[in-house]
C-alpha cells in the first residue's frame, strides 16, 4: 500500500533523516514514535513533498517521492499536521469544504456524514476556526483531510494538549477511519493512544526506524522503551 | 466651506479608489507569498501605456480591458519565470529582484516610448462637465473613474467571499502549506493572484494615466504612497488597505485645502504662540504645504506604535 525506503532529508546543513524504512498496509494502523527532535514529523513532511529529500516512497505501487505536493494529496494521501493549521479566519464549514478537492467530484466523506459523526461540529459550523478549542480543532483538521478522500492518512500528534476524554475519542475516531479502509500512520511521541490502536509499531530514533514490531513485542521490549522513548 | 468638503470627499473617493487598486494587489501578494513587490507601481505605469497605445490603435473603452490583461500576462510570466525561481533563495533575493525589476521597467519605457510624457487624452465622449456645484465642475471622466473603481472593488469583494477561489486566497493567507497538501495547486494560485494583482494596477494606470500624466516617472511618484497604504492598513489585509487607502487619500486631499497653521489654528482656541524659535516655525507651517510628507509620517508613527498596522494580524 504505502512504502518508505532508505529516506534521507536535510535541512540546510543538518542530516535530519538518514534512511528511514517503513510500510504500512491497508487498513492498518501503524504508528511512529519517537522524541521530539528524532525526525518524525520531518517524515511526513518530506512524504508530501514539503522538504527536500532522496530515496523512494511508494503509494499503491507507483513512485510519488518526486510529484510536488499537492499531486501527492490528489493521488490519495493525507496529512494532518502537528500544529493542526486550522484557517482561522474561515468558519468551520469553510474548512471543511476545503478539504475537498473539487466540488465536482465529492469523496466519501461529504459534509453530512461528518456532522453526523461529529455533531459538535455540525452546532460550531458557522464559527471560525480560530475561536475552536484544541478537540474541536483537532477534530476538525482530521475530518478536513478525510474530505479529500484519501486512502492513506498521516497524522501527527493528535493528542497533543487535549484532555484525557478528548484523547480516548481521538482514539476511536483513529480506529474507526482504519476501519473504513483508510490506512493510518500516527505519529505520536508518547505512547498515549498508539498501544491501544495500533496494528504495528516504529520507534525512531537519531532519523533512523530503530524498532520495529506488533504493540505486544514493543511491550516485551524494556530497552527500546527506555533509551528511546522515556524522557 | 460645504463646496470645499463635497468636492474634498468626492476628490477622496476617486484618489482612495484608486489607490485601492493598486494597493490590494500589493497587499495580497506580500500576505500570500511574503513578498514585498518593489516594481507594483511599475504595473500601473505598464497599464498607462499599454493603454495609450492600443487607444491609438482601437479606441479607448478596448483600451479598458485589453490593457489590464497585458499588464496581467506580464505579471505572471515574472511570478512564473522570475519570483518563483528567486523564491528558493529568501526574501532578500526576491526582494533585490523586484527592485531590479522596478528600474528595468522604467528604462524599458523610456526606450520604446521616450522619456517625455505620451499623448495619452481623456477619450472626447467622456470630456465634458457632468454637473456643477456651487461654480466648479465635477468631470464626466472622473464620475466614470468612480464608476470602474467601484465596479472593480464590487467584483473582488465577490471573488474573495463567494468563490472557491477565493476562500482557497483567503485560507493561503494564513497557511500556504496546509492548502497546498489539501490537494489545491498553491504555486498556480500564486501566479494567478499575482497576475491579478498586476492586472488591477494596471487598471488603475488606464483610468489614472490619461487623467493625470502618462511618463515614465509616474510609477515612482506612486509607488512610495501605495507602501504607505499598505504599511498603514496591516500588511496582507484586504480590509485594512481598503480603509487606509481612503484614509490617506482624505489626509491628502483636505490637506490641501488648508491654507493654515497650527499656530493658527491654537489662536483659535486662544493660545498665541510666541515660541521664534525652531518649534515656532514648525508650528506656523502651513498644513496644505505639507501634503506630500503627511502620508510617510504616519507611517513611521504607525510603525513606531502600531507595527502590525490599522487591521494587521501579523506581529512582527
Amino acid at each position: 500500500m504505502f512504502s518508505v525506503n532508505n529516506l534521507h532529508a536535510y535541512y540546510g546543513q543538518s542530516h535530519i533523516l538518514r534512511g528511514v524504512e517503513f510500510s504500512v498496509g491497508p487498513g492498518e494502523i501503524v504508528s511512529l514514535l519517537g522524541r521530539n527532535g528524532v525526525g518524525r514529523s520531518t517524515t511526513c513532511k518530506a512524504i508530501m513533498g514539503l522538504v527536500k529529500h532522496k530515496g523512494s516512497i511508494k503509494f499503491k505501487g507507483e513512485e510519488v517521492g518526486r510529484d510536488k505536493p499537492h499531486i501527492i494529496a490528489r493521488k490519495g494521501i493525507g496529512y494532518v499536521p502537528e500544529d493542526r493549521s486550522i484557517f482561522p479566519t474561515l468558519t468551520v464549514q469553510q474548512n471543511l469544504e476545503l478539504g475537498m478537492k473539487s466540488v465536482k467530484k465529492p469523496g466519501k466523506w461529504t459534509l453530512d456524514d461528518v456532522y453526523r459523526q461529529f455533531p459538535r461540529l455540525q452546532e460550531r459550523c458557522n464559527v471560525c476556526g480560530g475561536h475552536l478549542s484544541g478537540g474541536e480543532q483537532q477534530m476538525l483538521t482530521i475530518c478536513r483531510s478525510l474530505m479529500g478522500d484519501p486512502d492513506f492518512i498521516m497524522i501527527d500528534e493528535p493528542t497533543e494538549g487535549l484532555a484525557p476524554q478528548m484523547v480516548e475519542t481521538m482514539g476511536e475516531l483513529i480506529a474507526r477511519i482504519a476501519k473504513s479502509g483508510i490506512s493510518v500512520l500516527l505519529v505520536e511521541q508518547k505512547l498515549t493512544i498508539a498501544l491501544a490502536i495500533s496494528h504495528r509499531m516504529y520507534v525512531m530514533g537519531h532519523g533512523q526506524i530503530v524498532f520495529e514490531g506488533t504493540p505486544g513485542e514493543f511491550e516485551k521490549n524494556q530497552t527500546v522503551r527506555k533509551e528511546w522513548l522515556e524522557v | 466651506m460645504s463646496e470645499f468638503i463635497i468636492f474634498s470627499l468626492l476628490n477622496t473617493l476617486i484618489y482612495g479608489l484608486l489607490l485601492f487598486m493598486l494597493s490590494s494587489g500589493l497587499t495580497l501578494i506580500f500576505g500570500l507569498m511574503n513578498v514585498l513587490n518593489f516594481a507594483h507601481a511599475s504595473f500601473y505605469m505598464l497599464g498607462a501605456y499599454f493603454a495609450y497605445q492600443v487607444s491609438l490603435k482601437v479606441g479607448f473603452i478596448p483600451a479598458l480591458f485589453l490593457a489590464p490583461l497585458g499588464v496581467a500576462v506580464v505579471g505572471m510570466l515574472v511570478e512564473r519565470y522570475g519570483l518563483r525561481r528567486v523564491h528558493a533563495h529568501g526574501h532578500v533575493a526576491e526582494l533585490l529582484f523586484t527592485f531590479g525589476l522596478f528600474f528595468l521597467l522604467d528604462e524599458l519605457v523610456v526606450l520604446i516610448w521616450g522619456r517625455n510624457p505620451v499623448d495619452y487624452q481623456i477619450p472626447a465622449f467622456l470630456d465634458f462637465p457632468l454637473f456643477t456645484l456651487f461654480n466648479s465642475d465635477f468631470s464626466a471622466y472622473r464620475g466614470f473613474m468612480l464608476v470602474v473603481s467601484i465596479a472593480m472593488f464590487i467584483s473582488m469583494y465577490l471573488v474573495i467571499n463567494r468563490t472557491r477561489i477565493g476562500l482557497i486566497i483567503q485560507a493561503s493567507l494564513t497557511h500556504a502549506e496546509m492548502v497546498n497538501v489539501l490537494g489545491h495547486n498553491v504555486p498556480s494560485v500564486f501566479m494567478y493572484v499575482f497576475g491579478a494583482g498586476a492586472g488591477l494596477a494596471g487598471l488603475a494606470g488606464v483610468i489614472g494615466g490619461n487623467y493625470l500624466v502618462t511618463e515614465p516617472g509616474m510609477a515612482q511618484a506612486l509607488g512610495p504612497i501605495v507602501f504607505v497604504v499598505i504599511v498603514v492598513g496591516g500588511m496582507g489585509s484586504l480590509t485594512g488597505a481598503f480603509v487606509s487607502s481612503l484614509l490617506l487619500a482624505g489626509l491628502q486631499t483636505f490637506a490641501v485645502g488648508m491654507e493654515f497653521s497650527l499656530a493658527d489654528l491654537f489662536m483659535k482656541f486662544g493660545v498665541n504662540v510666541q515660541s521664534d524659535g525652531i518649534i515656532g516655525d514648525i508650528l506656523r507651517i502651513q498644513i496644505a504645504n505639507t501634503r506630500a510628507m503627511l502620508p510617510f509620517l504616519f507611517m513611521i508613527i504607525m510603525l513606531i506604535f502600531r507595527p502590525k498596522g490599522l487591521l494587521g494580524v501579523r506581529e512582527e
